[in-house]
Parts: C-alpha cells; sequence; structure tokens
C-alpha cells in the first residue's frame, strides 16, 4: 500500500515536479523514480504521541498488505487454476466437510482475532492511554480557541495571547502572483512553544467546530463551542511545524492554518516577554485619546484582517449569507445611548456581542478596545457610509 | 372468506395498465417500479458525478480557479448526499423491486401501492436538496446545504435556507426508505413459495432483509436528529448549543447512529448478490450459504453499535474510545467469513469471465483495500492522524464506489438480459470493466498518500507538495466519469434491443428467478412454485 | 432449487391493486408542504399559500386513497394472506416510530446525563463556566431561569385518561369480537372523546408553561426536551384520535366482523403504543 519507511518530510516542494506532470500522470506513477522524494507516508514525527502512531501506522500497513496479498494471491490462483477455459470441472462442496476442513476453515478466524485484538488491539490500548493522559506532569499549558477562521492562542502562565491569522496574499490563491513556498500555511502570529516541556492543550471554539492538527506531532483534536477538550505535545526537536484546520467550518475552513515554532527554553522565555511587552503598549493605547485620522488608519487594518473574510474589504458583504455594511441600518444608526450605555441590536452591540445562531461572533472575546474602537469608527465613515462620528477605546472599555 | 376470492373478477387487472408515461405514473407493478428505481439512480448518479467532477476541476491545481469556497462546499455536500440518497439507496431497491419477487416465487411484492409510493417520494426529495442551486440563481437564499452530507450542528444551525431544504429532503426520502424497507420485510416474510423457509431463502434476499431492518432502526433516529436540528435553528431549543445545556457532539451521535449502519445499508444488498454472481460463474454452489446469513445478521447487530469511530477525535472519555475501538474491528470478522466464502466459491469451480463476473472480481479485490483500511481506522490513536483527512475519503470512495457502485453494476450487468430479455454487448462490457478500474484506482489512490503526507478533506486550495497527486487524482476523475458513459450507452441498447436472451440467461444459473421467460411476464408468479 | 407448479397453500390469488393515481399525488401533496414551510421559516412571503395548496392536496388525496381502500376491502378483494401484509406492514411501522420516539429521549439521556455533567464539571482552572453546577431541571450555563413542570398535577390526570382510554379501547374490541356492536361503538367514541380531552389538557399546560413559568422552547435543554417529547407525543396522540375516529365512523356503518378487521386492530395497537410511550414520558420527563 505504502513504502513502510517514513521518508524525511518535505516541506513544500513548489513545481518541482511540474515536469513529470506534462508527462502526464501515468508515466508519472511508471516514472517512480520523479516520485521518490515525495511523502508517501507520515511527516516526520516529533512528539512522542507522534511516533508512536506512525509506528503503529507503519505495522498495520505491513500487517494488511500481508493479509491482502495472502487473500488475493489464493483467489488468483484459483482463478488461474479452476477456469473453465483449461477444462476444470466444477467441485459440488458448499460448505466444510470433515474435520480437517473444519480446522482449515477456522484457521483463518483465529488469525484474524489475534490480529485485530492482540497484534493491533494491544499497542493501540497504550497509545490510546497515552494519548489522553494530558495531565500527569504537564509543564505549561496553552489554550487554543478556534473562531472563524482563525486561532487565538492564550498562554494562562504569562498572560500572552494573540490570534494567529493567515497571511497568504489573496492574489497568490487567485493565481495573480506565484505561490510562495509556505502557501497556505504561514501565518501572522506562530504559536511558540518551548522544546521538552509537556504542554497540554486545552480546546474550545467560540462558534463552530474546528479541529486543531498539526500532522508532525501526531496530534488532532476537536475544538468545540461551549466545550473544553484537551491534548498534549511534547516537541522534540526544535523547528516550525505546520498544520491545519480539519473540520469543515464554512467558507474558510481550507484558510486556516496552524504554525507553532519550537525553541529552545531561553529562547521561548524571551519571546515571552518580548509578546508581554507588546501587549502592554498595545493596552497603554487604550487609555490615550484617538484622533480620527488614526482610528480610520488602524481601523481599515484590523477590519480587513478580522472582519473582510465576510463583510468583504468594499464593506459590500456577500449577500445574502453576510450582509453589507454599506449602508446598513445597524451601522448607520446610534452609537451610544446618550448616557454612554450600550443599545441593543446596535453597531456596537452587533460588534462586541455577535449575534447568535449567525456566523457573526461576540468579538469582545477577541478583539482589544482599540481594535473594536477603531474597526466601528472605521466602517461608519468608509464604504460609502459617512456618519463622522467615531468611539474611543476607553469607551469601549466602559461597556466590557 | 378463502372462497369468496374466486366469485372476485380481480383478474381483470392483468392487462388492463396504462399506456404511456400514466403506467408509469400510477403502476403498482414491481418489475415497473423496479425500472423506475434503477432509472432514477442511473440519472443522479451521473448528476451527483457532474458535480464532483467540478470539486475535482477545481482542485486540479492549487488556487482557486473556477469557484468559490462557499460553492465548493455546497457541492461537496450535496455530491455524497445525491450519491447515497439517491444513486446508491434506490439502485439496491430497484434490485429488491425486481428480483425479490421472482426470486421467492411471489407474483408481486406485499403492498404494491405503498410501493408505487415509496418510489415517487424520491423525485420531490431529490428535487429539494439541488433547488437552492437553481434557487440562488434567482436571488432567493444562499444556496444548497454547504456543511458536508454530515450536517454537523452548529455549521448546520448557522448555515443558509438550504439547511432547510436538506432536512425535509432527508425527512421525505427517510419516509421512502421505510415504506420501501416495510414493503420489502413484509414480502420476504409473508409471500415465500411454499417450501422455501428462510434459511433456504437466496442470499440476495436475506442481504435485503438485513438491510431493511437496519433501515427501520437507524433512519427514524436521522430524523429525530435533523428535527431538532431544525428546532434549533427556527423555534429556539438548545439541543446543540452548550449554553443552554446541550451539546454539538449530541448531534453527532445521532447522526452517525444512522450513518455508520447506513454504509452496511449500502453494501449488504451488494453483499447478497455477489454469491449469486459468483456460483453462475464459477457454475458451483455457493459456499457457506448458513454462514453469510449469519454474518449479515452479524454485520447489523455490530453495525449498530460501532457508531463513534467516526468521531473519536472529539475528545470522547478512554473507556469509550477503547470500546468503539474494539467493537469497530470485531466487524473484520463477519466480514472475513464474507470473504472467506466468496473465495471458497470460486475454489475448485470451472470459472468463465463474462462482464458480471469481471466486475464480481474487481468488486471483492477493491473493496479488500477498501475494508482493510477501514480496519487501521478504527484505530483511536492512528485515527487521530487519518481522520478528515484525504485517507478517509480514499478509504470510502473503494467502499462506496468499488463497493456500492460496482456492485450495482455487477447486478445490472447479471440481470439486464433477465430483465430485457436482450444480451448487451460483451464486448463493450468488459471495455467499460477495464476501463473503470484502471481511472478509479487513477483517482483514489493517490489520495490514499493525500492523506498520509496530511492533506485535510473538504477543502478547495490546498499546499504546494499536495498538488502532483490531485492533479492525478482530477484526472483519474475525469476518466472515470467519462466511462460510466460507455456504462449508459450499453444498458441503452440493451434495453432497445440486440440478442435474444434464454430464460435461463447463464448457464451455471440456480434458483426460481431463472425460470420464469426473460424478460418474465407483467405479473411474476401468477401461482406460486413449490420448493422442495 | 426445484419447482413446480402445484397448488399451494395460498391457492387464491394475491390481490395487486389496480394502477393508482394517489401516490404520485400524495408526494406532490408532500413536496409543496415541505417547500412552503421552508419559504415560511425563511420569511418568504409565498410560504403560507404554498403550505396550504400542499396540506389541501394531501388530505383530499389521503381520502380517496383510504376511501378506495376501505371500497376494495368491502368488496372482500382482501384474504388472510393480503391481510398478514397489513398486520406486518404496521408492526413495522410502529417500529420505526418507536425509533422515532428514541431519538428524542436518546436526546434527554445525553443532555441529563452526558452533556450537563461535562458543561459542570471542567477543570475548575480553566472552567468556562464559573457557577453552574450540574442538576437537573437546567436551562444550562447561560439560560433564563424557569419553572419546571411537575409531575402530579395535570400530567398525573392525563396518565390516568389515557390508560383508561386504552381500557375503553379494549372494552370496544371485545365488544367486537362478541359481536355486541353497541359495546362496540360506545368503547370507540369514549376513546376518542378521552384522547380529546387528554389533548386539551395538554394545550392548557402549554399555555401555562408559556405564560407563567417561563418554561418555552427556548429554557435550554429542558424546555426543549420537554416540548420536543411531550409536542411529539401530542402529535402522535392527535393522529391516533383521527384515525380512531374514522375507524368508529365505520364501525357505525357496520363495517368490520369479528374476524376480518384490520383497520380496527392497526389503530389499535398504535394507541396502546402512544400509551406506552405516554408512560414513559411521565416517568423520564415529568416525574424523575
Ligand atoms: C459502504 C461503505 C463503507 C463500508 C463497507 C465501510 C466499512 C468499514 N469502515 Fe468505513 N467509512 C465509510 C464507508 C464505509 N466504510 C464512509 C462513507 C466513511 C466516512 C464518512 C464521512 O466522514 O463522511 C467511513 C469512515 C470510516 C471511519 C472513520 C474515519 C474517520 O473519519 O476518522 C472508520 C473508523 O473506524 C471506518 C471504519 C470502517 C470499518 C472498520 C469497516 C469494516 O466494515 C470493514 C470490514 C472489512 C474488512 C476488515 C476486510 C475483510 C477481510 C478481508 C479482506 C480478509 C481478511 C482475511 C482473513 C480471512 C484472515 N470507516
Ligand atoms: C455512493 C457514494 C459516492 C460515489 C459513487 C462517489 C463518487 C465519486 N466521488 Fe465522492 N463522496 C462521497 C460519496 C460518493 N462519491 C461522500 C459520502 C463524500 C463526503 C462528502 C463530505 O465530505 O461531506 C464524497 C466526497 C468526495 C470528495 C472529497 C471532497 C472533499 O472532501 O473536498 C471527492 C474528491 O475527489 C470525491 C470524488 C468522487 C469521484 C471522482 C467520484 C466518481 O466515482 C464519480 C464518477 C463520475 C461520474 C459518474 C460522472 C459522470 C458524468 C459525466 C461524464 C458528465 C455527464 C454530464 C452530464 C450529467 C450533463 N468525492
Ligand atoms: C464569520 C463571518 C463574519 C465575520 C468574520 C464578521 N461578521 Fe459581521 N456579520 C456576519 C453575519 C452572518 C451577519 C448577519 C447577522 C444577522 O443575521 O443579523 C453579520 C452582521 C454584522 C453587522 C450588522 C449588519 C446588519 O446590517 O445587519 C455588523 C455591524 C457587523 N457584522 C460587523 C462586523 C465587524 C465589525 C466584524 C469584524 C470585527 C465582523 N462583522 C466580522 C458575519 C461575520
Ligand atoms: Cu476551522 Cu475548519
Ligand atoms: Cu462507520
Amino acid at each position: 500500500m505504502t513504502t513502510l519507511n517514513p521518508q524525511p518530510h518535505q516541506p513544500a516542494l513548489p513545481f518541482r515536479h511540474r515536469l513529470s506532470l506534462l508527462a502526464g500522470p501515468v508515466l508519472a506513477l511508471a516514472s517512480g523514480a520523479a516520485f521518490a522524494d515525495y511523502t508517501w507516508n507520515f511527516p516526520t514525527p516529533v512528539t512522542p504521541i507522534g511516533r508512536d502512531t506512525l509506528s503503529m501506522h507503519n505495522q498495520f500497513m505491513v500487517i494488511i498488505t500481508v493479509l491482502f496479498v495472502v487473500v488475493f494471491a489464493i483467489m488468483i490462483y484459483s482463478m488461474i487454476k479452476h477456469r473453465k477455459s483449461t477444462g476444470a470441472r466444477p467441485a459440488k462442496f458448499s460448505g466444510p466437510t470433515g474435520a480437517v476442513q473444519w480446522f482449515w476453515t477456522l484457521v483463518p478466524f483465529a488469525m484474524l482475532l489475534f490480529i485485530d485484538f492482540v497484534l493491533m488491539g494491544i499497542p493501540a490500548f497504550h497509545a490510546v492511554v497515552d494519548m489522553e493522559d494530558t495531565r500527569t506532569k504537564a509543564d505549561m499549558v496553552l489554550k487554543v480557541t478556534g473562531l472563524q477562521w482563525k486561532w487565538k492562542y492564550e498562554y494562562p502562565d504569562s498572560g500572552v495571547q494573540f490570534v494567529s491569522t493567515l497571511t497568504t496574499p489573496r492574489e497568490q490563491i487567485e493565481g495573480k502572483e506565484a505561490k510562495g513556498e509556505h502557501y497556505l500555511l504561514e501565518v501572522d502570529n506562530e504559536v511558540v512553544l518551548p522544546v521538552g516541556k509537556k504542554v497540554r492543550i486545552l480546546l474550545t471554539s467560540t462558534d463552530v467546530i474546528h479541529t486543531w492538527w498539526v500532522p508532525q506531532f501526531g496530534v488532532k483534536r476537536d475544538a468545540i463551542p461551549g466545550f473544553l477538550r484537551e491534548t498534549w505535545v511534547r516537541i522534540e526537536e526544535p523547528g516550525v511545524y505546520r498544520g491545519q484546520c480539519a473540520e469543515l467550518c464554512g467558507k474558510d475552513h481550507g484558510f486556516m492554518p496552524v504554525v507553532v515554532r519550537a525553541v529552545p527554553e531561553p529562547e521561548y522565555a524571551a519571546w515571552v516577554d518580548k509578546k508581554k511587552a507588546e501587549m502592554s503598549a498595545a493596552a497603554a493605547g487604550g487609555d490615550k485619546t484617538w484622533t480620527m485620522a488614526e482610528l480610520l488608519a488602524k481601523g481599515k487594518e484590523s477590519y480587513e484582517k478580522n472582519c473582510a473574510a465576510c463583510h468583504q474589504p468594499n464593506g459590500q458583504g456577500l449577500p445574502p449569507a453576510f450582509p453589507a455594511l454599506a449602508g446598513s441600518k445597524i451601522v448607520t444608526g446610534p452609537l451610544l445611548s446618550p448616557d454612554g450605555k450600550l443599545i441593543p441590536d446596535s453597531h456596537v452591540d452587533r460588534v462586541m456581542n455577535g449575534k447568535t445562531g449567525t456566523a457573526m461572533q461576540a468579538f469582545k472575546a477577541t478583539l482589544s478596545d482599540v481594535d473594536i474602537a477603531a474597526i466601528v469608527t472605521y466602517e461608519r465613515n468608509s464604504f460609502g457610509n459617512t456618519k463622522g462620528d467615531m468611539i474611543q477605546p476607553a469607551q469601549i472599555k466602559a461597556l466590557r | 372468506m378463502n372462497t369468496a376470492t374466486h366469485t372476485l373478477d380481480h383478474h381483470g387487472d392483468h392487462a388492463h395498465h396504462p399506456t404511456g408515461i400514466l403506467r408509469w405514473l400510477t403502476t403498482t407493478n414491481h418489475k415497473d417500479i423496479g425500472t423506475m428505481y434503477m432509472t432514477f439512480a442511473l440519472l443522479m448518479f451521473f448528476v451527483g458525478g457532474a458535480m464532483i467532477l467540478g470539486v475535482r476541476a477545481e482542485l486540479f491545481q492549487p488556487g482557486l480557479q473556477l469557484m468559490k469556497p462557499e460553492f465548493f462546499n455546497q457541492l461537496i455536500g450535496v455530491h455524497a448526499l445525491v450519491m447515497i440518497f439517491a444513486a446508491l439507496m434506490p439502485a439496491a431497491t430497484g434490485f429488491a423491486n425486481w428480483m425479490i419477487p421472482l426470486m421467492i416465487g411471489a407474483p408481486d411484492m406485499a403492498l404494491p401501492r405503498l410501493n408505487n409510493w415509496g418510489f415517487w417520494l424520491l423525485p420531490p426529495a431529490a428535487l429539494l436538496l439541488t433547488m437552492p442551486f437553481v434557487l440562488a440563481l434567482f436571488g432567493i437564499g444562499d444556496g444548497a446545504v454547504a456543511t458536508g452530507w454530515t450536517l454537523y450542528a452548529p455549521l448546520s444551525v448557522q448555515g443558509g435556507i438550504g439547511v432547510d431544504f436538506a432536512i425535509f429532503s432527508i425527512h421525505i426520502l427517510g419516509i421512502s426508505s421505510i415504506m420501501g424497507s416495510i414493503n420489502i420485510i413484509a414480502t420476504i416474510l409473508n409471500m415465500r413459495a411454499p417450501g422455501m423457509t428462510l434459511m433456504k431463502m437466496p442470499l440476495f434476499c436475506w442481504g435485503w432483509l438485513v438491510t431493511a431492518v437496519l433501515l427501520i432502526i437507524t433512519l427514524p433516529v436521522l430524523a429525530g436528529g435533523v428535527t431538532m436540528l431544525l428546532t434549533d435553528r427556527h423555534f429556539q431549543t438548545h439541543f446543540f448549543d452548550a449554553a443552554g445545556g446541550g451539546d454539538p457532539i449530541l448531534f453527532q451521535h445521532l447522526f452517525w447512529f444512522f450513518g455508520h449502519p447506513e454504509v452496511y445499508i449500502l453494501l449488504l444488498p451488494v453483499w447478497g448478490l455477489m454469491p449469486h454472481v459468483l456460483s453462475t460463474f464459477t457454475r458451483k454452489p455457493v459456499y457457506g450459504h448458513t454462514a453469510q446469513v449469519w454474518s449479515f445478521i452479524a454485520i447489523g447487530v455490530l453495525g449498530l453499535i460501532v457508531w463513534a469511530h467516526h468521531f473519536l477525535t472529539a475528545g470522547l472519555p478512554v473507556p469509550a474510545l477503547l470500546y468503539f475501538m474494539y467493537s469497530t474491528m470485531s466487524i473484520s470478522l463477519p466480514l472475513a467469513v464474507l470473504f472467506f466464502c466468496w473465495i471458497a466459491t470460486m475454489w475448485r469451480g470451472s470459472m468463465s469471465f463474462e462482464t458480471p463476473m469481471l466486475f464480481a472480481l474487481g468488486f471483492i479485490v477493491l473493496f479488500g483495500i477498501a475494508g482493510l483500511t477501514g480496519l487501521v481506522l478504527a484505530d483511536v490513536a492512528a485515527d487521530a492522524q487519518y481522520h478528515h483527512s484525504y485517507f478517509v475519503v480514499a478509504h470510502f470512495h473503494y467502499a462506496l464506489f468499488a463497493g456500492g457502485i460496482m456492485g450495482v453494476m455487477t447486478g445490472v450487468y447479471f440481470w439486464l438480459p433477465k430483465w430485457t430479455g436482450h444480451m448487451y454487448s460483451e464486448k463493450l462490457g468488459k471495455l467499460h470493466f477495464w476501463l473503470t478500474v484502471i481511472s478509479f484506482n487513477l483517482t483514489f489512490m493517490p489520495q490514499f498518500f493525500l492523506g498520509l503526507a496530511g492533506m485535510p478533506r473538504r477543502i478547495p486550495d490546498y499546499a504546494l507538495q499536495f498538488a502532483e497527486f490531485n492533479a492525478i487524482s482530477t484526472v483519474g476523475a475525469f476518466a472515470l466519469g467519462l466511462s460510466q458513459l460507455l456504462f449508459a450507452w450499453n444498458v441503452w441498447r440493451c434495453v432497445k434491443g440486440g440478442e435474444k436472451a434464454s430464460a435461463e440467461v447463464w448457464e451455471g444459473t440456480d434458483g426460481l428467478e431463472w425460470q420464469l421467460s426473460s424478460p418474465p411476464p407483467y405479473h411474476s408468479w401468477e401461482t406460486q412454485p413449490v420448493v422442495k | 432449487m426445484n419447482a413446480s407448479h402445484a397448488s399451494t397453500p395460498h391457492s387464491g390469488h394475491y390481490y395487486v391493486p389496480q394502477p393508482s393515481i394517489y401516490p404520485i399525488i400524495l408526494s406532490a401533496g408532500m413536496f409543496l408542504l415541505a417547500l412552503g414551510f421552508i419559504l415560511l421559516m425563511n420569511k418568504f412571503a409565498p410560504g403560507p399559500w404554498v403550505m396550504t395548496a400542499g396540506a389541501a392536496v394531501i388530505i383530499l388525496v389521503l381520502f380517496k386513497w383510504f376511501g378506495a381502500v376501505i371500497a376494495e376491502n368491502q368488496r372482500g378483494a382482501y384474504t388472510d394472506w393480503e391481510d398478514k401484509s397489513f398486520r406486518q406492514g404496521m408492526v413495522w411501522f410502529i417500529g420505526s416510530e418507536v425509533m422515532f420516539f428514541a431519538a428524542f429521549f436518546g436526546a434527554l439521556f445525553y443532555c441529563r446525563n452526558i452533556s450537563v455533567p461535562a458543561l459542570a464539571g471542567m477543570d475548575p482552572a480553566f472552567t468556562l463556566y464559573k457557577d453552574f453546577t450540574a442538576a437537573w431541571p437546567t436551562s444550562g450555563p447561560k439560560g433564563a431561569s424557569f419553572t419546571p413542570m411537575g409531575a402530579w398535577g395535570i400530567p398525573a390526570i392525563n396518565t390516568a385518561l389515557l390508560l383508561t382510554s386504552g381500557v375503553t379501547l379494549t372494552w370496544a374490541h371485545w365488544g367486537l369480537m362478541k359481536a355486541k356492536r353497541s359495546q362496540l361503538n360506545l368503547g370507540l367514541i369514549l376513546t376518542v372523546l378521552l384522547g380529546v380531552i387528554f389533548l386539551g389538557f395538554q394545550a392548557y399546560e402549554y399555555h401555562h408553561a408559556y405564560t407563567e413559568m417561563g418554561l418555552t422552547m427556548g429554557a435550554g435543554v429542558y424546555g426543549a426536551t420537554f416540548f420536543m417529547l411531550t409536542g411529539f407525543h401530542g402529535f402522535h396522540v392527535t393522529l391516533g384520535a383521527i384515525m380512531l375516529a374514522v375507524v368508529a365512523g365505520r364501525c357505525l356503518s357496520g363495517h368490520f366482523d369479528a374476524k376480518r378487521h384490520f383497520a380496527f386492530e392497526a389503530v389499535a395497537w398504535y394507541w396502546h403504543f402512544v400509551d406506552v410511550v405516554w408512560l414513559l414520558l411521565f416517568v423520564v420527563v415529568y416525574w424523575l
């Protein structure tokens, strides 16, 4: 079925084998050499679970290949020997007759029992128990939240948190530019984890089910809205590991990659400090008073990152699924009530609290005060909307 | 009471059936209804196939070329629902309608008018499923269901009008299948020729009996599940919403309680048909009739208790994981019995290789690959890697296309001469077989490797390292699709005319169905035969 | 296998009905009903009209179809052989209904025993819901408050009503078997009446729940399972009562005899099935 040696992972092979394609797929299959360094098997694992999984998989592939060959060798032998054109005369039996035949009939089932529950069953048992043991001697916790269509990461120990979004430009996706090396597998904020530590990973989601998957970790676990699920990794090699969301989660399911950078412990500590500094700088922005121009610039940037997937960069949305913000009654409605309170179903309310049962999620969980204030201001004064008003981060903070 | 019947003139209904289109709209005849099921199935097979050719074309190269991701998602889900509910299941029901009365020596199905209703529920259901595509063109709604065929909440709670269409389509399909199943069970239990005990009953009928019982057990649960989905969408309930104490995973339980038995519903009729074909073309009795009957039953029972292997990554507790792993693995035992019996039927026979036999052999080998890969999927730890990757897509197309569709084609080639009274073209049939097998493997073998290398399913665009295998798969898919035109052409020619078929058709046949003329008379067994 | 065309125990001819236009029209009606409902739920104006048209077609066809079946039956078209097919058909149909209810009971069981405890039992250091504890009834971690429905008021009366109706129905059956037609007629009418009173009480209970107890479909999983299970059951009582009324009408016009009364028995089975479901409901939805 597959070659049974794990091939070293080839990160990406842009157009290297285009030649074989041109020659036609049949030819390509025939000239196995062209595919010699292609990934025929799991990418090289870098965690204990990943190694377990791969070795089990390899073992199973051997088992089922042997079964396949044995069973069908018998069948093909029969097809050659017992054909009418060679003058074979049909026998008459329709079941086992006599003790010897019964014995031969039962042997395969004994073998199958052994294969299922011993050869495959026992290693699987140990692997499962190990895989599910997320808490014993865990060194740290990483909390992962799936959102349509990005991942939010939180480090409860240090308070670091950020959202990680695809950075592949639309031009590459639409074929207007050459595709980069990590096409679709690149993000703005990589998750950084220390090498050699047992990281307990908690998963949840704010909208629909997503699945966090990094093939080289051998880890795939669903992020279910309203529930917490757990898994764990201990990465043994520094490096960058890429994966994707594996549960259909709406239109951009194919565009929410996971990128993990594993670094040695000291480097990790330095990264945490840097992130903390960045975060307090951003928080500081929340207290100052912003000018309209500042808000609009910041708003455009954040809008395109967080909202444009649904409402489109030009604010026209994709009706009827995703409403246009240009000319929307809600966006062009009042900002806050005269005493500075939230108006139900108003612009600010919709952005902060979302609308349950639709794809419009509550953004107060993922966006900072600055982002929300900037986006709201931007939306009210763009795409042809000309409200001319603005809202300050401090006001958003007061509404939380 | 019995004597009273003789005084009634219901022999009048023999020749008096309307002609032209009305004959088909109103028929209560099992053969007419069978023909309608088969025709509908073939049609929908092409519709479902055309959809996925669009998908494969998009996947030919990395990047988005032909369609938006929203539309891509609609195509894959509707492809699956059409292929499963509107192509494969109706084809199997068509077989049942045609063959069960002939095989058990019955004049017709037990509940003929219900039978007609069961069929006529299908076109409205198929219409509901595909209509949103058309409505969207007119600006109504945002297209068909875009959640994949599994309709997982909460994605389906948040989805558009297409989800509602899919829900009602499933309700109607469910009623259709339940009516069909009730009819088949009543026919089998009540209409067998005197002397045909259940254990003597042909295996095809046994396959269907178990299928029908599974349908009656599982389909209502799916119907209940989608009803809760409907109320979550429109009537404020919180079955699948944690905020109200519900759970998205509840939907997965309900769906797969149906969904897993469904895969055996799709294949049991085919497994029932295989021994007939093998014994005919080996000119040797079926090996292990009783063993196969008990295997069918065992598959049915085990099939009902293993459903959670479809969401092993959802975070079930360890005991549940282990239970579902081992119970799933144990299904390999009754299936090994079937494989054993198939090969033992061939052993020391006198084989010839007409088209149905070729398809049967192709089925056995390729379904073997599906089954063996299914076995490894059951392993919880390794499944973390396989789950929702193209490895799974490859696994189930080996089961659904090579097992289901090729199994149906085996039956069509096998029985077509009986149905039409003409022989099909053996040359075209063989050509169709070889083209199908080669292009099928070209399409789906690469998908195993894609999955292993880490390509998730249901994505419209992919990273560069998956490019080559996807291109091969797309080329294969188009070749596969084109090859099926040969099949349609061959069937059409055979319906229109051709060399006359004898009552027996094949040399090594065995069973009541071969004693009636080809094609059989309008009313099958006017007087029931007696089986010794 | 060997066969000869000898005479058989079913020496009669199995009745294959004439071709019939009803099924396809019924399907068309169902299509319209579904389409109309979908449009209605998604706020498209023609929805209610399409729905009404569909419902009208369905009702009309059912009248015709059942009429045809009854006429065939009165003509004596059916023998024991056909009768057996009908019985088997009905038994398996009720089997499918059992599984339909099983889905909803399963949902109740799942929410009570799996999802609510899971929501309450998260690792306290990281829980998503600070003060949510597992208890039943509940409207979930973020649900509104409501009063659960007690067992010993209307539900208990309803239990008694349905149990009595089972008795009156059996009493009617005895009447039929012993050719006491007035006992038959009275028993049936009483049964239908009891069914209708049951539905009346249930309607009152729902009204009370919505207006005074805050118990709505939206009251978390308790409200959802409560209304889904009792509502679906109520729907079945309605269907059963209609079918009983039809059978009562036929009895009044002298149909059925002690030996051949499949329609009566089918409805009786259905009614008893609905009874049993209620008992289960009473125990797991109201009481426990
Ligand atoms: C007809 C269809 C069909 C059939 C028959 C099967 C058969 C099986 N399937 Fe498959 N499966 C699907 C259709 C089918 N499947 C579909 C559609 C999906 C995906 C659904 C979705 O997510 O959209 C799926 C997904 C699926 C999964 C979930 C994967 C995932 O999403 O992570 C699993 C996991 O356990 C699984 C397992 C099995 C097993 C154990 C069998 C067993 O029944 C196989 C048993 C057969 C054998 C074991 C081979 C028999 C033995 C021999 C060849 C001889 C042996 C020799 C001796 C005599 C010693 N299947
Ligand atoms: C019985 C079931 C069945 C059958 C027969 C098929 C048949 C095929 N399937 Fe399907 N498939 C599923 C059931 C089935 N599939 C299911 C359940 C899924 C999962 C969906 C989900 O994720 O929710 C799936 C998903 C699926 C995917 C994954 C999509 C994704 O995850 O992104 C792919 C990708 O290659 C695929 C390909 C094919 C191909 C190439 C065929 C070929 O065999 C088709 C052969 C082609 C034809 C028959 C076309 C013939 C037509 C013409 C030549 C043109 C004629 C012209 C007109 C009609 C005008 N299928
Ligand atoms: C996952 C898709 C998605 C994303 C991302 C998204 N929205 Fe929305 N948005 C929706 C949907 C769907 C609705 C319609 C909800 C409804 O049915 O009322 C909506 C509605 C709105 C409305 C109300 C418009 C109206 O006229 O009804 C506003 C305002 C809005 N979104 C702002 C935002 C902002 C600001 C962001 C980014 C911070 C954002 N949205 C990101 C899907 C999204
Ligand atoms: Cu998130 Cu798919
Ligand atoms: Cu399964």
